[in-house]
């Protein structure tokens, strides 16, 4: 069964996995992450706000994001962005954008959709007399959102943040799709090239595996440590 | 003996160039057409319209034959680990931590193109030569990948029922089949249909990695129709209303049987509704 199995060809071209795939990948996660977190937030206050426009605005955006397959976002976003940036510059005819930048804005909007909905989870889950408490100290809702209410939410949801960063991180592997060099995208080529399938696929579901599986494990032990004890 | 040579990408990914279309130069400004829906495609016998209700149909089909299997597997596993028997727990929870922490895609990869060569090689032939190939492995692939979520549901399910309702069926001398059968999995299901809900439509969403394998789904299909006709935007926002549409059905058809089957005293048998979010941290 593994009788010709290449070892060789998966150490050979380490350097070309990481340096260029794992880094793109991981570069792409983090930033989406940042981005889409914060992007989610505003979302989450929008859809909290009493004001009707912009509640209805947030509501649609995420049920639109979360109905749509990811790949079909990719591809969307991926002839989208050009026409954005023209809009954005005001240039005569649609900017060619890098691959990194069209994925680092298809993962902020889409995965911003499931940030939102954590965070609107997570300031719901504090309690309306705090909110009354900073009103009646004669704070406005900016300052009770961003000394009160937020950092509290944040703190209740860290780990499903991290969670849903871990699922980012799985969900970057679609960028393949665009032919882009991430780490699934390396290893293809490499198999591709090579006629090593077998040995490159195997490899990267290992790594992604433990990648995965170590990071969840840190998040299990980071939900027991930071416990609000009530 | 004739060997098959190993599979290769049914969905060759292309460079810029190739996905920017034919035009050379700078891309000049977007040229809208709707009636491009009724125009016949390259194949020479369908519109591009019947194109992609095709590719709605492959999407049906994999997400439900998948969601069958999810189901099936996904009972059995969480089922597994909330019995007493420690073996059978850890082994429900290696299952579900290994379909959870590789993506779906790499999976995809893995059945389609790995299995058939390190299984033995009559077999690796055979399952290299059969009709429909990528419908099969996406089924597999997406079904196994779903399980492991419907896993978490059932298993959260049993475990947010009183430990009274177990105790009470084995004290009325039903073995431990029988508890599950009769007492447990009938509360469980009821409990977790909002969440299995959601993991349905993530299946139908998810249905779409199955384009790299070389399925001719929704996506797939609108992705092929940008290629031959060069409306981009129609294509796309035309597939993406029909996800819209099968989200909505879906979702209200589900609605409707959660009211049918609501248990009596409970908030309405809801339990919260957060989709993916519950997953590592029932």
């Amino acid at each position: 069964m593994f009788s010709n199995f290449d070892f060789d060809v998966i150490w050979r071209s380490l350097p070309y996995l990481f340096l260029d795939g794992m880094t793109f990948t991981l570069t792409l996660t983090a930033m989406a992450t940042l981005l889409g977190i914060f992007w989610g937030t505003v979302l989450a206050l929008m859809r909290l706000s009493g004001f009707a426009p912009l509640s209805l605005f947030a509501a649609g955006y995420v049920n639109l994001m979360r109905s749509v397959p990811l790949v079909l976002m990719i591809f969307w976003f991926y002839f989208l962005v050009p026409y954005i940036g023209q809009w954005i510059t005001g240039a005569s005819s649609p900017i060619r954008v890098g691959a990194f930048v069209s994925s680092l804005v298809t993962f902020s909007l889409f995965e911003a959709a499931f940030f939102s909905e954590i965070m609107r989870a997570g300031i719901q889950s504090i309690p309306r007399g705090q909110m009354a408490a900073a009103q009646a100290l004669g704070m406005d809702y900016k300052t009770t959102m961003a000394y009160i209410v937020l950092p509290q939410a944040f703190r209740n949801m860290v780990p499903v943040l991290l969670t849903q960063t871990i699922i980012l991180f799985q969900d970057t592997s679609l960028v393949y799709v665009l032919s882009i060099t991430d780490f699934l995208g390396a290893a293809s080529k490499i198999a591709q090239r090579d006629g090593r399938l077998v040995e490159m696929y195997l490899f990267a579901a290992l790594v992604y595996f433990v990648i995965s599986l170590a990071a969840s494990y840190c998040v299990r032990r980071l939900q027991h440590r930071i416990a609000i004890i009530r | 003996m004739f060997t098959p040579p190993p599979r290769v990408a049914a969905w060759a990914p292309q460079g810029r160039a190739a996905i920017w279309g034919r035009s050379g130069g700078t891309a000049v400004n977007y040229n809208w057409n709707w009636g491009i829906f009724w125009q016949i495609s390259p194949d020479g016998a369908h519109t591009y319209f019947q194109l992609l209700l095709l590719g709605t149909w492959w999407t049906l089909a994999t997400a439900f034959s998948a969601w069958i299997l999810a189901l099936v597997f996904g009972s059995l596993i969480g089922v597994a680990r909330t019995t007493p028997n420690k073996w059978l727990v850890r082994f429900g929870n290696a299952y579900v931590e290994l379909f959870r922490n590789i993506p779906l895609l790499v999976q995809m990869f893995l059945w389609y193109f790995v299995l058939p060569e390190v299984v033995p090689a009559s077999l690796g032939i055979w399952l290299k030569q059969q009709h429909n190939a990528s419908f099969y492995t996406a089924v597999v692939a997406l079904g196994l990948y779903s399980s492991s979520r419907v896993a978490e549901q059932v298993r959260a399910g049993i475990l947010s029922l009183p430990r009274g309702q177990r105790f009470a069926g084995q004290a009325l001398g039903l073995t431990l089949p029988q508890t599950y059968r009769y007492v447990l999995l009938p509360m469980a299901y009821r409990i977790i249909l909002p969440p299995l809900t959601s993991e349905f439509l993530n299946t139908i969403k998810n249905s779409s990695v199955a384009l790299t394998i070389g399925l001719l789904e929704l996506t797939a299909r609108a992705r092929a129709m940008q290629e031959f006709s060069f409306q981009v935007f129609e294509a796309f926002t035309a597939a993406t209303i029909i996800y819209i549409i099968i989200n909505v059905i879906i979702t209200e058809g589900m609605r409707r049987l959660e009211r049918h089957v609501a248990i009596p005293g409970y908030l309405g048998g809801k339990v919260p509704k957060r989709g993916k979010l519950r997953l590592r941290n029932v």
